[in-house]
């Protein structure tokens, strides 16, 4: 009996340790961390419109879009959808995205598609896409918002975000703003 | 492309690199030698142990070391079990998340005791903050444990005859305070500065860009996320585990993830040649690890980057690799490493779902897990890898006709039959679990109590893949892995009581069995080496001891293997 009080004991005190003590000190230095560690957050005239590493659902035709999520990107939650590569159905979905990426961009070949562009996300809310996958959009981007092509093309470039080791990325939401604010 | 694999490359050499200097601070450690961290942590520790009335000094035999080790962790189940099951009313709530059913608290609590973190839930809408700092606390104990089991196995293998193996309390406290605790705190603070979350506010609400209302969650992340990849414990905080943007932001948070769950596992193995002062013994194994490792990396890696072909034969190039299931900013080479690095390791974290690996990865994750001894988790590698180092001692002295000795101890009937018992087990629970699990899908039993519909239910995916769902979630029971299938409705009593209980046995079982033998040799007559002792340190023995592993794995896998993703990808 005595035992089991001093391993009572013993729980309690590395508690205090490793589940008060530590986060406490990692929640102290987190005030110095930007944004205080609440996120990082992107505002406009001082409103967020975002969580600058989480990806957020665009399918109006005026913006870039993103990719397919499982959960439609709402960030209350997470996951992929979980499909294995031989599913019919899976396989089934993956054809109805090309077929539809095909249909609002009447100009695009299908070989130029991404693989990202048709494929869900491991977290659903992945902020990326390939430079390729936006690559595709701006001639539809373009003639909707009445801009000159070359000038969306050079946008798109400018936001790729390259890197000495790891894939080449675009952050949508990021791409989206600053397209907004091109006149 | 060429940037991922260097990527890739540069993480495991990095790695391996900074484990020499690790691992020689751990065996300073457990020495008892003077260290950097000696002026903060002896008053804290003396202060635990005087408080408590804990001798952290009185050497333990064996038996000791198990029974202080099985009691202590009895006592954190059932805390982890009631703050589980009341979570909804007590504090540090500020989601409301509701409290867990008796089955998922049962299975929640055994899975983060065992250090395997086996998730049935997703961390945003199933946990208040207060339980995840419950579970915080327990991967930070549960591979402290871990840890002091390969010290008390260390010790043991000692050139003398006692029966004294140092203290189970003394080795699992420093493990904690001085090993995994410093290194949690850099790996905090680097994520950290890179994006994720550490704040107890609640889900945020916010209007998006383009005007939709959706709500993102945040936590105490960034403390959670370090000890869950120093501990290789891999628990996520969030439901997509590493996949989700705030707990692996960037390329950078993922390379020191990597970093941060292979580290112990190849320290401890360094960390064993300081110990012993057999520097050569410790190549040996971690290079038998290592070319294990690189067998199953590379395919992996391979069958990612070339895409899926269902997808190329719709016109789809797979330029980019298959990325279903995977992060654009990870990309598929570091996403394959990654989960063969999770499954060969006890971590069990993701950075892609594993459900919509290629055919092939599926297999070598499968494998990676089945074999579980090549560096594996917190100690508990060292501890599985004894046991194929003890077969292939016994196996290969019949061979040449020499006595079997490991170590300058004879190795008698009783240790082989406690290593072929710990060897058979690991399949034995595999096979018997999913054969159970696939007579109820294949009869699309109605389950009752145990599953809300008929049994096929809870596969998201026909044919092969779906005995692949069920294979792996056992498998990654019994290895104490962690990761899944996650397509497989697993929150129910049927998944959250078997796999739970496949957790107990394949954790406890095979930390007794390698703590009996080594505590039965430890004890034995130390016989100098001669001429005629076989040497283990060799390339040759490290060569017996890869036969001895590939034997056992590919005989009693190689069928299930060939059932699930085998005849996946033969089909496709």
């Amino acid at each position: 009996m005595k035992n089991i009080f001093s391993l009572l004991k013993l729980t309690l005190l590395t508690l205090i340790l490793f589940a008060v003590i530590y986060p406490l000190a990692i929640y102290g230095i987190a005030q110095f961390a930007p944004n205080q560690g609440k996120g990082e957050t992107i505002s406009i005239n001082g409103k967020v419109v975002g969580y600058q590493k989480i990806g957020q659902k665009f399918d109006k035709s005026n913006y870039f879009w993103g990719r397919p999520s499982a959960v439609d990107y709402n960030a209350a939650g997470s996951a992929g959808s979980n499909k294995g590569p031989s599913n019919a159905d899976y396989l089934a979905l993956v054809q109805k995205r090309i077929d539809t990426l095909l249909l609002v961009h009447p100009y695009l070949k299908k070989w130029e598609i991404p693989s990202d562009m048709v494929t869900a996300s491991g977290s659903g809310l992945d902020p990326n896409i390939s430079p390729q996958g936006a690559l595709i959009q701006v001639k539809r981007v373009a003639k909707e918002r009445k801009l000159a092509e070359d000038k969306v093309k050079a946008l798109v470039e400018s936001k790729i975000n390259t890197a000495v080791v790891g894939p080449e990325t675009v952050n949508v939401l990021e791409l989206n703003m600053a397209l907004d604010a091109l006149r | 492309m060429n940037t991922e694999l260097f990527g890739v490359i540069s993480i495991f050499i990095i790695s391996i690199v900074l484990a020499i200097p690790i691992g020689k601070y751990i065996a300073k450690v457990y020495l008892g030698d003077k260290t950097l961290f000696d002026p903060i942590f002896n008053p804290i520790e003396k202060f635990i142990f005087k408080i408590s009335g804990i001798n952290s000094t009185e050497e333990m035999n064996w038996k000791q070391h198990l029974k202080a080790l099985l009691s202590v962790n009895m006592i954190w189940f059932f805390l982890c079990f009631f703050v589980l099951l009341f979570q909804g009313s007590l504090f540090l709530n500020p989601d409301n998340n509701p409290s867990m059913t008796p089955d998922l608290a049962f299975n929640t609590a055994i899975s983060f005791v065992v250090n395997c973190n086996l998730q049935h839930y997703s961390g945003e809408t199933g946990l208040s903050y207060l339980s995840q700092m419950v579970l915080m606390f327990l991967q930070f104990v549960s591979a402290g444990v871990g840890m002091a089991a390969a010290a008390m196995i260390f010790t043991a293998m000692k050139e003398r005859t006692t029966e004294k193996l140092g203290n189970f309390y003394n080795y699992f406290i420093k493990s904690c305070t001085r090993i995994l605790l410093p290194l949690s705190a850099i790996v905090a603070v680097a994520l950290l500065f890179s994006g994720t979350p550490m704040t107890f506010e609640g889900k945020d609400t916010i209007t998006t860009l383009q005007g939709d209302s959706v709500q993102v969650s945040r936590g105490p992340a960034a403390a959670f996320i370090a000890i869950k990849h120093i501990g290789t414990n891999g628990g996520g905080f969030f439901g997509a585990n590493s996949a989700h943007p705030l707990e692996n932001p960037t390329y950078f948070t993922n390379a020191v993830e990597l970093w941060a769950q292979l580290i112990i596992p190849f320290a401890m193995i360094f960390a064993l040649g300081f110990y012993l002062k057999k520097k050569k013994l410790a190549y040996v194994i971690f290079g038998v690890m290592t070319v294990g490792f690189l067998l199953l990396v590379i395919p992996t890696v391979i069958s990612e980057l070339n895409g899926n072909p269902a997808i190329e034969k719709m016109g789809i190039a797979q330029a980019t690799g298959a990325m279903e299931g995977k992060e654009v900013r990870f990309g598929p080479a570091i996403s394959g490493f990654w989960s063969i690095a999770t499954t060969v390791i006890s971590t069990g974290s993701v950075n892609s779902m594993h459900d919509s690996s290629m055919p092939i990865s599926g297999a070598m994750q499968l494998l990676a897990m089945m074999v579980n001894a090549f560096y594996g988790g917190c100690g508990v590698g060292i501890l599985n890898f004894y046991i194929f180092i003890i077969l292939a001692v016994f196996i290969s002295g019949l061979m040449v006709g020499r006595t079997p000795e490991f170590l300058g101890k004879k190795i008698e009937a009783r240790e082989v039959k406690i290593a072929a018992f710990i060897a058979i087990l690991h399949p034995l629970l595999i096979l018997a679990g999913t054969a159970i699990a696939s007579y109820f899908a294949a009869h699309d039993t109605a389950m009752g109590y145990w599953f809300s519909g008929n049994a096929t239910g809870w596969l998201n995916n026909p044919g092969n893949h779906g005995f692949s769902e069920m294979l792996y979630e056992y498998t990654s029971s019994a290895a104490n892995n962690g990761s899944g299938f996650e397509g497989l409705g697993d929150n129910n009593p049927f998944w959250n009581i078997t796999t739970g209980i496949v957790l107990l046995l394949s954790r406890f079982i095979p930390i007794i069995g390698p703590l009996a033998i080594a505590g039965l040799l430890a004890n034995k007559k130390y016989i100098p080496e001669s001429a005629g002792t076989l040497k283990t340190d060799t390339s040759i023995f490290g060569i017996m001891v890869f036969a001895v592993i590939a034997i056992i794995a590919a005989l009693s896998f190689f069928p299930a293997l060939a059932l699930g993703p085998l005849a996946e990808y033969f089909g496709m």
